[in-house]
């Protein structure tokens, strides 16, 4: 009977610390895990594990400031005809006023990269789609230049390539006659990188913008929605963004 | 007697043609087979493309379609099959290299032969980029013709204004 009590004494002692090592395991592997979501090998398909999005804070964008956009324009070729009502157009910068106080803000606007895209709804052939990590896009390959997409968006993050293109980029294929938008910088993402606008708006320091995986407490981007308090544009549409704001 | 003598120079004539005809083709490049470039890599010590190349030169279409699709939809990114690796290893990035528009390409030498049309470089990139592009951004007008998602929303519209939107 002792050698009973001693046995589950020991037993009990012995079960009771290998719960605390695992415990100690199961905090870091809560960042082990995303470490390997982000460094998904080239042969792993996404998965709804990872959800990327965009925390933009507009009180550190700088009016007048067009760093994203530029990046945008240099990482995916996108060249202007001087035609501004039809040029292509991944990221835009908007200015706001208030009418009654006159305070000013300015915020870089690209796709929104919604978890209910109305882009995905209303596309006749499967073109507009949502990955499974969250990334809208459109399949070029499908896509066959109908523009309901562009109708359908209330971001207005869509363009049109009414003209042919020369020397694409190996990373950014786009052609005349399909509907083309910010893709997160899907290749870069891939490769464990950051869109270009992100990485742009660091490098200059205004750090504006913070890219990462907000299905991950531990992200940065988490963090940061869970402290501050932050906005979806026009969240009456129930659209879910991946992009979300503060100082709006 | 003189109708002989043209006769027998017009068959000298044809003959002296149809012996030339080779001779001309020799001149030109030896055959009227395609020319294929060379490509810049082996895939192994053993094989020279991704798969044997009788199979590549029948069914590389589809090894790309399917790729493409992984790639697109699922974010695969493997090389073996990816058209960038095509390209890369198949195509010189020196600026004077052929451009897909010319049957020296190497997609376009057989594609011109057998009668193929494809689109693919209406889109992708017929030739490797190593280095990124030139500064292309100064050329791009900005627009402020694309009407704000902001002002659309009902209580927004009331207190804020767009004074810029490029």
């Amino acid at each position: 009977m002792t050698d009973n009590a001693n046995i589950d004494t020991y037993r009990r002692r012995f079960l009771g610390n290998t719960a605390t090592a695992l415990a100690g395991l199961s905090v870091a592997p809560g960042v082990f895990l995303h470490e390997v979501a982000q460094a998904r090998s080239a042969d792993e398909p996404v998965t709804s594990d990872v959800r990327w999005g965009m925390l933009i804070d507009t009180n550190k964008c700088a009016n007048g400031c067009n760093d994203c956009v530029t990046a945008c324009n240099d990482e995916h070729g996108l060249t202007g005809h001087g035609r501004p009502e039809t040029d292509a157009q991944w990221i835009r910068k908007v200015d706001l006023r208030d009418k009654q106080t006159g305070h000013t803000q300015s915020l870089p606007l690209l796709c929104q990269h919604c978890e209910h895209p109305p882009c995905v709804d209303v596309c006749p052939t499967g073109a507009s789609f949502r990955r499974d990590d969250g990334i809208v896009l459109v399949d070029k390959h499908i896509c066959i230049g109908c523009r309901y997409c562009m109708m359908a968006c209330p971001y207005k993050a869509r363009s049109f390539i009414h003209e042919d293109l020369q020397d694409q980029l190996p990373h950014a294929p786009r052609g005349k006659g399909t509907v083309e938008s910010c893709t997160f910088c899907v290749h870069r993402v891939d490769a464990g990188r950051t869109p270009a606008c992100v990485e742009a708006c660091t490098a200059e320091n205004h750090n504006a913008m913070v890219f990462g995986d907000i299905n991950d407490p531990g992200s940065d981007i988490s963090k940061q929605l869970r402290q501050h308090s932050s906005r979806q544009i026009r969240a009456d549409l129930d659209l879910n963004t991946g992009v979300r704001y503060r100082g709006i | 007697m003189q109708n002989l003598t043209q006769k027998s120079l017009r068959v000298l004539l044809t003959l002296a043609a149809m012996a030339g005809l080779p001779a001309i083709a020799w001149a030109s490049g030896g055959s009227l087979l395609p020319v294929i470039p060379e490509a810049q890599d082996r895939y192994s010590a053993t094989q020279g493309c991704v798969e044997p190349t009788a199979e590549m030169r029948r069914n590389h279409m589809e090894y790309i379609l399917h790729q493409r699709d992984e790639t697109v939809h699922n974010g695969i990114r493997t090389t073996q099959y990816s058209l960038k690796e095509c390209i890369n290893c198949h195509v010189s990035d020196a600026p004077d290299a052929p451009r897909y528009s010319s049957d020296e390409h190497f997609c376009n030498s057989c594609h011109s032969y057998a009668a193929v049309r494809i689109d693919c470089f209406q889109c992708h990139a017929d030739r490797p980029v190593k280095t990124p592009g030139p500064h292309m951004s100064s050329g791009h007008a900005k627009s402020d013709n694309k009407p704000a998602a902001l002002s659309a929303e009902p209580h927004q519209a009331l207190a804020i204004e767009v004074i810029r939107h490029d």
